[in-house]
């Protein structure tokens, strides 16, 4: 298929907004010729994923962009830095790379997009109408945008996030079209208790499934309680989007585009169906705990991937009270839940307990947790896939009340009526 | 044994067949500092991609896996050339902005999966029309 670009962005192409623009529009257009885009689409916001440290070219694109002249044309928010600015010191870096940290975190600023500095900006104010063709990268930004919200984009790589941005256009395949948003598999968790399924530790284990058996084909699942809340929809994508590259699941009944399973699947007949049974998704769960099996040594407790919601703090909130935890204990946020934190009065009591709010960043991507590896627990599923290669931890998994009493213990203990 | 890709991103390219026996994310996934495989859980993990025709079934992972790409072509430790099972639009933008950023750059091709699956183990070079052949 070839690409039709309009007279429009053929002139931005050819440098009518000037060079950054110029580059931006080539980028989102290459792309499109790669995917086999046949057209572009123009956006209505984007959030940005590039604003993380991964070395220095990235920074060097960046500053490129800047020094061109570039800004983006369209709303758009932007993903966790390397650094925590609010806590200086937090973030363990040499000198040098925090100084290239800090120039990409100030050089995305400069060109436009908003300073949230979250992973979560759906739960910052970002979120875009039923439909709307969008631009966000960040994989659990994705999922949840697409499937939560019902708005269009693609899985952007970082760069083309920004390029789009910029161009305020993406190239339109992929998840943009009706017929790429019709689920092809069918996930059964009907025959789970209903007592589980309603756990919060669920829905991460059910992200691993969904992950591993879609890859990047669209799933609905049916069985999960109507209700079934935000932050859950959060996790199951966040682990999805690790285990696989999910970029959209209809959840029956929950999600926007699947009031039933005949309205997910278009009409047609699903090409698969997997039953979740209790061995399969004790499996799955046992996937994310990397530590040692009969071992109950814990040197930290993790939170917040994606950052940590206003709700899942009040629910932090409840169970630590009175406790003090005997290991660091760090919930991720994004700045803005930290203000409503203030607001709610909500700091003093968790960090009684001895809860580290980690904000703008977090503690897979930068280094925060003690210096010696050893194990970390967490009740995410995103930071149970990458903990062990991004930080040297190995991991446990447990739901958020397994971590609090572990946290509290300083061994692991976890519940296991609901998985037995 | 000569097998053909459709070429996705232009260029040439020589080096060993890497096969990931995995699916494998590039961000998370392989250390941009020294180009190995830095995934505890995966097969190969501890194995250097740079250098290497790296064959690829199917991609997964972090959206953040563009940048792991252009920083291992920055530092010169990307692998030679890059053959998909399937288009994946994350990989292959590492390698456009490195060209737009004036680096040189790999090849990418995709190939039908049986295609990718009876590429034979050892050299390989990879030819500008996608052309790919076992060399001694």
């Amino acid at each position: 298929m070839t690409l039709a670009l309009t007279a429009a962005e053929r002139a931005l192409i050819e440098g009518a907004e000037g060079p950054a623009a110029a580059m931006a529009a080539r980028i989102v257009a290459e792309a499109a010729r790669l995917m086999g885009a046949a057209e572009l689409v123009p956006v209505e916001s984007a959030h940005i994923d590039g604003c993380l440290y991964h070395g220095d070219s990235g920074v060097h694109f960046a500053e490129r962009l800047v020094e061109l002249g570039g800004k983006v044309a369209v709303p758009t928010t932007l993903n966790v830095g390397a650094l925590d600015l609010l806590h200086p010191g937090r973030v363990k870096f040499d000198p040098a790379t925090a100084q290239m940290a800090r120039r990409l975190m100030v050089a995305s600023e400069a060109l436009g997009c908003a300073p949230t500095w979250t992973c979560a900006p759906y739960q910052a104010g970002h979120r875009p109408r039923l439909s709307a063709h969008v631009a966000w990268g960040e994989s659990n930004a994705v999922a949840f945008v697409n499937s939560v919200l019902g708005a269009r984009t693609n899985r952007l790589g970082d760069f083309l996030d920004l390029c789009c941005a910029i161009a305020a256009r993406a190239p339109r395949y992929g998840l943009h079209l009706d017929e790429n948003r019709l689920a092809r598999i069918v996930i059964d968790v009907s025959g789970l208790s209903p007592e589980l399924r309603r756990t919060d530790a669920f829905c991460p284990v059910l992200g691993a499934i969904l992950g591993a058996e879609a890859g990047s084909a669209v799933a609905a699942i049916t069985g999960v309680p109507a209700g079934t809340n935000e932050d859950c929809l959060k996790a199951l994508g966040a682990t999805a989007a690790s285990t696989g590259a999910v970029g959209l699941f209809h959840v029956v009944g929950v999600t926007p585009e699947a009031p039933d399973l005949e309205t997910a699947l278009g009409g047609s007949a699903p090409e698969r169906r997997i039953e979740v049974t209790p061995g399969l998704l004790r499996q799955a769960r046992d996937r994310l705990s990397t530590a040692a099996a009969g071992s109950d040594r814990i040197d930290a407790v993790a939170v917040g991937s994606p950052h940590f919601s206003l709700q899942e703090f009040r629910a932090l909130a409840a169970l630590s009270e009175g406790r003090r935890f005997r290991v660091p204990f760090y919930a991720c946020t994004g700045r803005g839940v930290l203000a409503e934190l203030e607001r709610a009065d909500l700091m003093a009591p968790l960090k009684a307990s001895g809860v580290e709010i980690v904000v703008d960043t977090c503690v897979v991507v930068a280094p925060i947790l003690p210096p010696d590896a050893g194990v970390l627990m967490t009740n995410s599923g995103k930071f149970a896939f990458y903990a062990p290669a991004n930080t040297g931890f190995a991991t446990v998994y447990g739901s958020l009340a397994d971590c609090v009493a572990s946290a509290a213990a300083g061994r692991v203990t976890r519940d296991e009526r609901l998985w037995s | 044994m000569v097998v053909k890709g459709r070429v996705l991103i232009e260029g040439k390219g020589e080096g060993a067949l890497l096969r990931l026996a995995a699916p494998l994310s590039f961000w998370g996934g392989v250390d941009p500092k020294t180009g190995r495989v830095s995934d505890p859980r995966h097969p190969q993990h501890g194995m250097s991609v740079a250098g290497t025709v790296l064959a690829l079934a199917e991609p997964r992972g972090s959206s953040s896996s563009s940048a792991i790409m252009l920083e291992l072509i920055a530092r010169g430790l990307a692998p030679a050339a890059l053959l998909l099972g399937e288009v994946d639009a994350i990989l292959t933008l590492g390698i456009v902005v490195a060209r737009e950023m004036g680096h040189a750059t790999l090849p990418a091709l995709e190939l039908a999966p049986a295609d990718l699956a009876r590429l034979p183990e050892g050299r390989l070079r990879v030819a500008a029309d996608g052309t790919i052949i076992a060399i001694a």
